[in-house]
């Protein structure tokens, strides 16, 4: 193997830069024209629904778009299986390497250089990102075809790939700032790609600001960091944790403060409660943009942050308490929401927010292995749903009501097998991958020093219902009569190759993806979780003792394996009560819905959440600040600025009122005046 | 040395005189009269203190101010004339256009 | 610096300062109904003006916190008044904003400016000759005359080019920052009798002022004066209110060089006046200023969310932004200072690109009401990626320039000031709310008005004026070191001085004395 490659690494992200460069000079100088000449025809209102659009003879450039934007995430993915390959080469302890590419900001103490760092978490990440990133990208290609704003897309698509990978790469917290904030923007592009669709540019623009609002802790936090530890290198900082715990300057009350910021962080970027709200209606974005933003890569950029700082968070037992509970709750709270959706892209949005929320559960409970793990089943088998989902949309010309659904299973037989597999692994039906990582979540909340009962009964409760309502999803979608338009039906094809390979592909991963970390238990070996071990070893022990990581090694056997099962049958009868009321009695749904009028209304407005966040700040802020304007700035300042200038002059109109113009005046006054001064002159 | 008790109280009167009729009247030959009467006034006081205390200086200012006193007069008049071509009036009060 | 001979160094700032002043003599004589031979002239001068000063940015010395290029002349000798000018670490950068900035304002004049052409740029050159002037100046005498310089061709631009109420805000803009400007004045004049007192000699020169130890109680009257008269230009809160009165009626130009560098003045003087002169009395009133420019952060942003017109919205954003550069400067550490700095050019960079972008729109529907607009991205591509890329630079994001210089700012103020510093954070994420708000209502959705419906797109004049402010937006976020590196010195060196000033001069005083007790000899 050539270690040389790791010198490589910078390609990793420059890659996806080029292709940006690329697709943005052809949007620019190719695309733009086309559109502008389109745009003064003045054909309006036109190919602007997600997966349809008009029919005009494919521009040559589009094809070059078509292959450079797979093209370049794959040769990243390329780079970085070989140097994932020299990394694993190397003794465990030795698996890192760091390289300085420039001094990006330097300020008295304080440096950041723009530096990329390859260790074992990171190599999950890239090759997460562009393994899964490349597949989206093939099959934008193929989902995006009939999109005249092509090469655009492809512009987006690219740089968020680019930020992406810069946020895992980063080897300190400011580098990983940047990416962060990239996705960020890229986002709101991509969640606003039609924008001349209001919920689209709204929703976009919501995305960017309650992840800014996950940022301001963020940055809080990084400040925090510099100025306890002198550094934001992840190296240095975690290197100086035990000596800094040790004399006192890292405190737990500072740790708590940094990780607790941090988390804010993370709770912005992968929409947990209460920041979730933009992630449902960041569905307004193409479908490829949601399998590889919104449920794949970017969401979890949480997690990867927080197990990146795991040394830190395990300084302080209460941020892991709230890291746990924060993602237990999101993870019910958002299933609940996800039984009652009807929009097929929302119910897997909903979805998504619940299995982030186990992955925080896992590092809430010190068992940052399972959190990434399940990381990495979530993007096999999520972004195989959405993709999978896309394509049914795209069958459907644009229609993602599941109740206009039905009976796709003999039309779509690729698209209906693969997002099967799909729903058995996220369900958690053993031997596919979201059971092993699921499992391994479960087994830890409910073993590790951090743990707690509640928490594990919570999670399962949660898997059950995960499981029934994808199960509903599939029922609805493919099983059944066809409720679709007439006019839709006759349309209704399976998609191309371009999208139906890479369904296949994340297919096979989402089978296979769990089997590097089988548990011990089931005589495996978790190939996973020692790849890993010299990341979150360093956190263990600089905290305290080896927490998580080996912490259950204790508990009997017996207990683990009876609590997988336990979770098991909890999965299969969501299944069952999904068939039960989808296949067998189909219109008892709708007398539950009936019998509870008011709880089934509150989650199918999601809680309300939004209209309540709308009426408790969004509403009160805009109107005070118009209060603001009006009231205190144009009448208060501007008031007394006004008032003094009125002042004056109101003071020299009074005082000109005395040049009478009649000489007599004048003279009299100067008599006065001189007697005046001859008596002060006289009587001095 | 004679003492100018007398001189200046009679210079005294004079401009009180003069003060009261630029103050009181309103025709404006009348003010420029009683102007003269003032400075007049002045010139008593001038020369009786001057020869009082043998010094010339009083009686050199007194010619002076007879000077000045002619050509205010002359001025003074000329105005008054054209005033009188361009408002058909002297009358002070409604002279006012330099008020505010 | 070796490079350039001796003759040539030490000359080269008069020239940079007086050169403008040249061009508009030159102007006197050229015909005034050729318009486009003044128009290209100015923009001449200015590009040369912009190339004398590009020696002094690479021959610059970032090594060293001294004054460099210095040219010291005797100038009324009986007062001790000299022509004393020099750049430093400080100051260098603002130089370069300003005459970067002046081609790029002259092109946008091209068009939106039709009557008077040649008395609009010859103000425009002298307004240059002011800001050049006060950034170079070492002495204050010189330095109060280019203070006031500046506000004559600025007064006229506004009051004579500008929209409806322009004389209102002319003359607001006028009497507001002349009213601090005379408490300056007086403090000038305090402080050089101040200075005969203590050292016997007469002297207006600013370095010999930097040794002088001036009595606390002194320092809190002199540094409430210059922080004053810097605070009405900056402008901080409550004090603002003349700013978007000022920026809605001036002409683009004026607006992009009010914004870009005539605010700067103001932060500036504080950096190289009020700080370093009066360091007790800056540390001690370090938590009014560092509200103030809290509350102006958070406040300018709230009002500039509820905008209806392009340009105030701008406007109330520069308050914000300006109330980070002033948090930054009051961190009284090089983290902060330096942002503060780097965020004075970003703000020069992004919020004059702003005016212009507002000022292309208005040259072709003559309105700036954002109601007016929607759905532009589909017929002006090019303007909405400009626009775009302009708007995440003054949200701040990481890679464009605002990060850098916000970042600075909030990571020195944390060390100095923890809480405000949580405060101010949450103007990041209220830019975003305001900026990202206008650009959805102008550019996004479906066209709604008719008029703008076939609105050209950028013209390769306009393309040629926005894209080196695209270059420095991208610039200063990839690579802000550039820029740091050349300031390191002088800003270490200026912390070093406020603190060892501050601590000699609180080495007399009594320790835990209240501030009531220092200032007003209230005891207790």
């Amino acid at each position: 193997m050539v270690t040389g490659i790791l010198d490589y690494i910078w390609l990793v992200p420059a890659l996806p830069l080029l292709g940006v460069l690329l697709n943005g000079a052809i949007a620019l100088f190719c695309e733009r024209p086309l559109l502008l000449a389109e745009a003064a025809h003045g054909d309006e209102g036109h190919g602007h629904g997600d997966a349809h659009g008009g029919h005009h003879a494919p521009a040559p450039y589009r094809k070059l778009v078509a292959f450079i934007g797979p093209a370049v995430v794959g040769a990243a993915f390329v780079v970085s299986v070989l140097a994932v390959l020299a990394l694993a080469a190397r003794p465990a302890h030795d698996r890192f390497f760091v390289q300085v590419l420039f001094p990006w900001i330097q300020a008295g103490g304080f440096s950041a250089p723009a530096a990329l760092q390859l260790d074992p978490l990171s190599s999950v990440m890239i090759l997460v990102v562009t393994g899964v990133g490349f597949l989206i990208h093939v099959y934008s290609a193929g989902y995006m075809s009939h999109e005249k704003a092509f090469a655009r897309y492809f512009v987006y698509l690219n740089l968020f790939t680019f930020a992406m990978l810069t946020l895992v790469l980063g080897s300190n917290y400011l580098v990983m700032f940047v990416g962060w904030e990239g996705v960020g923007l890229c986002s709101y592009l991509l969640i606003g790609y039609w924008y001349e669709k209001k919920s689209a540019s709204d929703a976009g623009k919501k995305a960017f600001i309650v992840n800014r609002i996950g940022d301001f802790g963020f940055m809080l936090g990084v400040f925090l960091i510099f100025w306890t530890f002198g550094t934001v290198n992840y190296t240095e900082v975690f290197a100086k944790v035990p000596l800094l715990s040790a004399n006192g300057v890292l405190t737990t009350e500072i740790a708590t403060a940094i990780t607790l910021l941090l988390f804010v962080g993370a709770i912005g970027k992968s929409a947990q409660i209460p920041l979730y709200v933009w992630l449902p209606d960041a569905m307004e974005g193409p479908t490829p943009v949601s399998a590889l933003i919104h449920a794949a890569t970017m969401v979890t950029a949480g997690v990867y942050m927080v197990a990146r700082s795991s040394s830190l968070f395990l300084l302080s037992p209460v941020s892991m308490g709230v890291v746990a509970t924060v993602g237990a709750a999101t993870a019910i709270f958002s299933a609940t929401i996800g039984i009652t959706q009807n929009d097929i892209k929302r119910v897997l949005a909903y979805s998504t927010v619940s299995q982030l929320g186990y992955m925080f559960l896992a590092c809430g409970v010190g068992a940052f292995t399972a959190g990434i793990f399940h990381l990495m089943t979530h993007a096999f088998f999520k972004a195989l749903l959405f993709l999978g989902s896309g394509s049914v949309i795209h069958a459907l010309s644009g229609e993602q009501d599941m109740r206009k659904m039905g009976s796709l299973k003999k039309h779509l037989p690729i698209t209906f097998t693969t997002m099967f597999i799909a729903t058995l692994a996220i369900a958690g039906i053993p031997g596919l991958s979201g059971f092993f990582s699921k499992d391994e979540i479960l087994w830890k909340a409910f073993s590790s020093e951090h743990g707690h009962i509640a928490l594990w009964a919570v999670a399962a409760l949660a898997a059950g219902i995960t499981a029934f309502y994808m199960f509903r999803l599939v029922f609805l979608t493919f099983f059944g009569e066809s409720r679709m338009e007439p006019e839709v039906e006759k349309h209704v094809h399976e998609s191309p190759y371009s999208m139906t390979v890479p369904l296949m592909l994340l297919a096979v991963l989402s089978v296979v993806g769990g089997w590097i970390g089988i548990p011990e238990v089931l005589k495996g070996h978790n190939y996973f979780e020692e790849w890993l071990a010299p990341v979150f070893a360093q956190g263990a022990a600089g905290g305290h003792g080896a927490a998580g990581a080996h912490g259950a090694a204790h508990h009997p056997v017996a207990l683990e394996l009876g609590l997988m099962a336990g979770s098991v049958a909890v999965a299969l009868c969501g299944i069952g009560l999904a068939y039960y009321l989808y296949r067998v009695r189909t219109n008892k749904p709708k007398e539950i819905a009936e019998a509870v009028p008011g709880l089934y209304d509150v989650v199918l407005n999601k809680y309300y959440v939004d209209e309540i966040y709308d009426f408790l700040f969004v509403r009160r802020i805009v109107n005070g600040s118009i209060v603001l304007w009006q009231a205190f700035d144009a009448a208060f300042i501007d008031g007394i600025v006004n008032g003094i200038a009125a002042a004056v002059r109101g003071a020299g109109d009074g005082v000109r009122r005395l040049q009478t113009g009649v000489v007599g005046n004048y003279a009299f006054s100067l008599l006065l005046g001189a007697v005046l001064l001859v008596g002060y002159i006289l009587t001095r | 040395m004679m003492e100018p008790t007398a001189y200046l109280l009679l210079s005294g009167i004079l401009f009180g005189i003069g003060v009261a009729g630029v103050v009181a009247r309103k025709n404006a030959l009348i003010i420029l009269m009683s102007v003269e009467i003032m400075l007049n006034a002045v010139n008593v006081a001038f020369i009786a203190v001057g020869s009082h205390l043998g010094d010339p200086t009083g009686s050199i200012f007194a010619f002076m101010v007879m000077t000045v006193a002619a050509a205010e007069a002359a001025v003074g008049l000329a105005i008054l004339i054209a005033i009188y071509r361009l408002k058909e009036t002297i009358d002070i009060t409604e002279l006012s256009v330099l008020k505010w | 610096m070796t490079w350039i001979p001796a003759y040539l160094s030490s000359n080269l700032l008069t020239a940079l300062i007086f050169f403008p002043l040249a061009g508009a003599l030159l102007l006197f004589f050229l015909p005034r109904e050729n318009p486009r031979l003044i128009r290209n002239a100015t923009l001449l001068v200015t590009l040369v003006e912009f190339l004398l000063s590009l020696p002094v940015a690479i021959g610059f010395n970032g090594a060293t916190a001294a004054m460099q290029f210095v040219q010291r002349v005797p100038w009324i000798p009986g007062y001790g008044i000299e022509y004393h000018v020099g750049v430093d670490g400080i100051s260098l950068w603002l130089v370069m904003l300003t005459t970067f900035l002046m081609p790029i304002a002259i092109l946008s004049t091209y068009e939106a400016v039709e009557k008077h052409v040649k008395e609009f740029m010859i103000f425009m050159l002298v307004l240059e000759v002011g800001m050049v002037g006060v950034f170079l100046a070492i002495d204050l005498f010189l330095f109060y005359i280019f203070w006031e310089l500046v506000l004559i061709p600025m007064y006229f631009l506004i009051g004579v080019w500008g929209s409806e109420r322009r004389i209102y805000s002319a003359i607001k803009f006028f009497l507001y920052t002349f009213a601090g400007s005379v408490l300056m004045l007086v403090a000038i004049i305090a402080l050089y009798f101040h200075h005969y007192a203590a050292t016997g000699v007469y002297t207006t020169n600013l370095l010999r002022m930097y040794e002088l130890s001036i009595p606390v109680k002194l320092q809190f009257w002199m540094f409430a004066a210059f922080a004053l008269a810097f605070a009405f230009k900056v402008p901080m809160f409550p004090f603002h209110t003349w700013l978007p009165d000022a920026h809605v009626d001036a002409p683009t130009a004026g607006s992009v060089i009010l914004a870009a560098v005539l605010l700067k003045m103001g932060t500036y003087g504080f950096l190289r006046f009020a700080m370093p002169l009066f360091p007790v009395a800056a540390v001690d009133l370090m938590p009014l200023v560092a509200t103030l420019a809290v509350i102006g952060i958070i406040y300018g942003a709230l009002v500039a969310m509820v905008q209806k017109d392009m340009k105030k919205l701008v406007a109330y954003s520069s308050v914000s932004h300006l109330g980070f550069v002033m948090l930054g400067l009051f961190a009284f550490n090089v983290q902060g200072i330096e942002g503060g700095i780097l965020q004075m050019i970003n703000h020069g960079v992004s919020t004059g690109a702003l005016f212009l972008i507002v000022g292309i729109i208005y040259e072709r529907r003559h309105t700036r009401l954002i109601e007016e607009f929607g759905g532009l991205s589909k017929v002006v591509p090019l303007y909405a990626l400009v626009f775009m890329i302009v708007t995440l630079s003054s949200v701040g994001l990481p890679g464009t320039n605002g990060f850098v210089g916000e970042f600075l700012i909030l990571l020195g103020a944390f060390k100095t000031a923890k809480w405000y510093t949580v405060f101010a954070a949450t103007g990041v994420i209220l830019s975003a709310v305001y900026m990202l708000w206008m650009f959805q209502r102008v550019m996004f959705g479906k066209i709604t008005n008719e008029k703008n419906r076939h609105l050209p797109d950028l013209k390769p004049r306009e393309i040629a004026y926005m894209l080196p402010l695209l270059v420095m937006i991208f610039w200063i976020g990839v690579y802000p070191q550039t820029f740091l590196r050349k300031m390191d010195a002088s800003v270490s060196a200026a912390v070093t001085r406020i603190e060892t000033k501050r601590q000699a001069a609180l080495g007399e005083r009594p320790q835990g004395e209240t501030l009531l007790a220092r200032y007003f000899d209230v005891k207790k």
